[in-house]
């Protein structure tokens, strides 16, 4: 059955905003002084450049912004930079390598922030290919973070004339920079009199900006900014806007991971903006428009017939997961303790059909029909500063809402006032969910209190203390609980341990991060693949290197050690392609073919694979195979690898990841799942049934945790060796050369001094106890120093 | 009642000479070749003559995402070009396939109900009809399964 899916059930019906004279969306207006706004800005630098056409998906220069000093100035693209690292977040990473020291820290001077572009990125013809990919290292981390937005700024950037824009220093008061592809110049300007928060932000500066007092002209603009809770927490997103000229709001879309937004007002950036003159679907040259055209009909086909019986994307955006991961015990209850609840029927995508408003083409790029891009419209505020205004949601996305339910919170009403306000403060929405519900927990063990959390009772479900926490990131509390909390998980660990609250071991295995980056909302402890999806990542705890847990533990389609390896080189290396082509990666595999489960690898959907493999080949006129995509992204992979090694983080203990995310952690958890939990100690740990039945379950959970820890060291063994890695996780000097590095002389003499450091002090050896019937993934001595 | 014109065909009368191909397409690219350069098609089957056009039925104007599609005061459904970003949307969407695109041509085009087909018929076989909008946006968004 084909169709807009816009009224999936008849007796919940669509919300429509569609009036006789257009669309009402019922949001609180405001009207704006722009005259005095635009009077006070005053223009520190300044730079013209030499307005040029995109030519075949490249824009074939860099802007680089210097905001200590002033500087701006062009910098070339390369063929060879195209060719080793593609564009995108590859450039990025080029770019900062080139910039930055090991040593710099996300408040460093020279740390830098870079929104790529990508050759694909600007296409109209195909879904998805909007997305911007940003880079700085993160205040969470302490390396490079890269985080992936739709919305119109890096097309913009592109046609405006950059492949990417790099901004190193910091501003010594709040500054626009403006990118102006109208007039060709490029203004640093200070911008004292504007709204910080974004929903008011975005709507003054896309006014201010906006050649023309039209609706296609504030389509022409885009600005990305943060918020006042950015000010302080290092969850601090970035937000992109893209002019809905339906609803007339300047909607949002998130960098949500890695705290971009805290970088963004370190450096004193209030908005960066861009404008754009004409644009169309032919504006990055391609070689072969003709094709990329037919290509996208047919998923634009596939999207109208298909979506709403394989994804309902366009009916309710991601949030259409919730029922699945529900069922399958995969949707995050009160800290990752649980993966269903009897409560989360009310989260069911349902719903939100009465907030989020329809039969508006959704996407938030031009030509995106997969359209998940959903808003809740005239929705009213309970809490804050904001209370009683009507506001546009954007979302909410299914993280929000598995973010929600993680702090167990299942009003749809409050999942929108949550998002509303995380976004609009510049807070990452599953950041600050998977923190607070930690923060929940240890509440729960008296590890917290009142007291310890400055009056907020942040009980599980305590809505109302959530949203306290959130207004006092916001309005900038000193108290020592809201300032440490705001920093994430890891910094607070530390905390608790340092004052010695609770069981460092209950702390830490409960406390779900990986290098400091909170998880994202999957319960992932029936999944190894999975938890090595979360824990062998470049940047931390994301689920957008690899979404195995449906072919690992549903399918059971990788059994073994080297199967799962496979699929944790695949999947990280092709997801990764998208952040150098400036594309999204749902309509790979949110939308399949019809035929697709017929093929050999349905996982991989191979169709789509050669669609991005032509569309690649139609743009930039470089013929290139599906294999030679995923060798694109091999490159990158391990060259932000290697990135993470020199800056002291990436190898086997950086890749650690918490108890909680690989099984019970407490004998709640265990109990709640004993059945499942018992079975797998006499069918998968080899215990006989009596054994195990006379066993108490502290003794139960110890079983599990060393098995299960082995089992991760055993996957990071394999994973490590198919990626071509040493048994400590550094990428080895023989594979950077094979990837085509060799010249990169000072990366690869560093990469081996590391290598040899981890020989005197014994790392370059194997994590996992293998047992007289099982073998590590070779025994090949020192098999590293191959060429 | 808001009414539109629609071209309407009597498959009896057509010889499929294509003579309202030419004229549509010489509307919209200035060429007589009709075929994929026009918005009426006429398709032969086993029975005799088919045809497809657009109906205005609208669904295409809620679907752009450039606002670059409007209703006319007439009732047709115009796309502007100077708006259009070649995004295909409308093309692949069109549930009676009949947003159309030209080879080389990225814009896409659609019958503007001129009447041009009509005037160039020697059958007789196509005229303009006056039709209720609502009730041709009815069926289709019924179709679909949307609510209007």
């Amino acid at each position: 059955m084909r169709g807009f899916g816009e009224c999936m059930t008849r007796d919940i019906p669509a919300r429509s905003i569609k009036t006789a004279d257009g669309f009402e969306t019922g949001n609180t207006s405001h009207e704006w002084d722009l005259q005095a706004l635009k009077k006070a800005h005053q223009v520190l630098a300044e730079h013209t450049y030499e307005k040029k056409a995109v030519d075949k998906g490249y824009a074939g220069r860099t802007l680089y912004v210097n905001l200590s000093s002033g500087e701006i100035r062009e910098k070339a693209v390369t063929e060879e930079m195209k060719m080793q690292f593609t564009g995108g977040r590859g450039f990025g990473l080029k770019l900062m390598y080139e910039s930055i020291k090991p040593t710099t820290r996300w408040d460093s001077e020279e740390n830098e922030l870079v929104l790529t572009s990508g050759s694909m990125n600007g296409t109209t013809q195909y879904s998805g290919s909007g997305k911007c990919h940003s880079l700085t290292v993160s205040p969470l981390t302490n390396i490079i973070c890269d985080s992936n937005a739709g919305g119109y700024f890096a097309p913009y950037m592109k046609f405006a004339g950059f492949d990417a824009l790099e901004i190193q220093g910091k501003a010594s008061e709040d500054v626009v920079v403006f990118l102006d592809g109208l007039e060709g110049k490029v203004r640093i300007e200070t911008a004292p009199l504007e709204e910080t928060n974004t929903h008011l932000l975005g709507e003054q500066l896309t006014l201010l900006y906006a050649a023309e007092d039209t609706e296609a002209s504030r389509q022409k603009v885009s600005v990305v900014s943060a918020g006042k809770a950015a000010e302080t927490s290092f969850w601090g997103c970035l937000n992109l806007s893209f002019y809905d000229p339906r609803r007339k709001v300047a909607r949002i879309k998130q960098h949500g991971r890695g705290g971009l937004g805290r970088v963004l007002r370190d450096k004193h950036i209030k908005a960066i903006v861009v404008r754009v003159d004409h644009f169309d679907g032919l504006s990055n040259n391609p070689v072969d428009p003709e094709r990329i055209a037919e290509i996208g009909i047919k998923q634009h086909k596939e999207n109208r017939d298909l979506d709403r019986s394989q994804s309902n994307m366009r009916t309710v955006g991601t949030a259409h997961l919730v029922e699945i991961m529900d069922a399958y015990d995969l949707m995050p209850i009160e800290n990752y303790r649980f993966g269903t609840s009897p409560k989360s029927y009310k989260l069911y995508s349902p719903n939100f059909y009465p907030y989020l408003t329809q039969v508006i083409p959704d996407g938030c790029w031009f030509g995106c029909t997969m359209a998940c891009a959903k808003t809740a419209d005239g929705f009213e505020l309970k809490t804050g500063p904001y209370a009683g205004q009507r506001v546009t949601v954007d979302g909410p996305e299914w993280e929000t809402i598995g973010g929600s339910s993680n702090m167990g919170i299942f009003d749809p009403e409050q999942v929108l006032e949550f998002n509303f306000y995380c976004d609009t403060y510049g807070l990452d929405t599953i950041s600050s969910a998977t923190g607070t519900a930690f923060y929940m927990e240890m509440y729960e063990y008296g590890i917290l209190s009142k007291e310890r959390c400055d009056g907020l009772e942040l009980c599980f479900g305590n809505f109302d203390a959530v949203m306290e926490f959130l207004h006092r990131m916001a309005a900038g509390d000193g108290a020592e609980f809201v300032q440490v909390a705001s920093k994430g998980i890891r910094r607070v660990k530390d905390w608790l341990i340092a004052n010695n609250w609770g069981d460092r071991q209950l702390i830490e295995d409960c406390g779900m991060e990986n290098k400091g980056l909170e998880y994202s909302e999957y319960v992932t402890k029936e999944s190894l693949a999975q938890q090595g999806g979360y824990g062998l990542t470049l940047k931390g705890a994301q689920h957008d290197e690899a979404w195995l847990i449906f072919m690992d533990m549903v399918n059971n389609a990788i059994p073994t050690f080297a199967d799962k390896a496979e699929a944790l080189h695949f999947f990280p290396m092709w997801r990764t392609w998208f952040s150098l082509t400036g594309l999204c990666k749902l309509p790979w595999n949110d939308v399949e073919p019809a035929d697709n489960g017929e093929t050999a690898e349905p996982a991989k959907v191979p169709e789509h694979l050669q669609n991005y493999a032509d569309i690649f080949s139609a743009i930039t006129g470089r013929s290139v195979t599906p294999e030679e995509l995923v060798l694109q992204s091999e490159r990158v992979y391990n060259w932000q690898r290697a990135m993470n090694v020199w800056m002291g983080r990436g190898r086997r203990k950086d890749d650690w990841a918490p108890f909680r995310s690989m099984g019970p952690v407490t004998e709640l958890e265990y109990v709640s799942r004993e059945e499942r939990y018992d079975k797998q100690m006499t069918e998968k740990m080899g215990l006989d049934e009596a054994e195990v039945a006379a066993m108490g379950t502290t003794e139960k959970l110890q079983r599990h945790y060393e098995f299960r820890r082995d089992q991760y060291e055993k996957l990071t063994d394999a994973v490590y060796y198919r990626r071509g890695w040493t048994p400590n996780g550094v990428p080895t000097p023989a594979k950077m050369k094979e990837l085509g590095f060799g010249k990169e002389t000072k990366m690869l003499a560093m990469l081996q001094e590391v290598i040899d450091r981890d020989e005197a002090a014994g790392l370059n050896a194997w994590g996992g106890s293998y047992g007289k019937d099982e073998k590590p993934p070779t025994d090949e001595k020192k098999y590293w120093e191959k060429e | 009642m808001e009414t539109v014109k629609i071209v309407r065909f009597k498959p009896d009368l057509c010889t499929g000479c294509l003579k309202c191909e030419q004229a549509c397409s010489k509307v919209h690219f200035k060429t007589e070749d009709g075929g994929e350069h026009s918005a009426i098609r006429i398709i032969k089957t086993q029975n005799g003559f088919q045809m497809t056009d657009c109906n205005h039925c609208g669904l295409c104007i809620d679907l752009c995402p450039t606002l670059a599609l409007k209703r006319s005061t007439k009732g047709t459904v115009l796309l502007d070009k100077k708006l259009c970003v070649g995004c295909q949307s409308c093309v692949a969407f069109c549930p009676n396939q009949v947003m159309r695109r030209a080879p080389g041509v990225l814009t896409p085009f659609k019958c503007i109900s001129c009447g041009a087909c009509v005037r160039a018929c020697p059958e007789n076989a196509l005229e303009l009809v006056e039709i209720n909008i609502n009730e041709v946006a009815e069926v289709v968004y019924h179709q679909e399964g949307v609510c209007s």
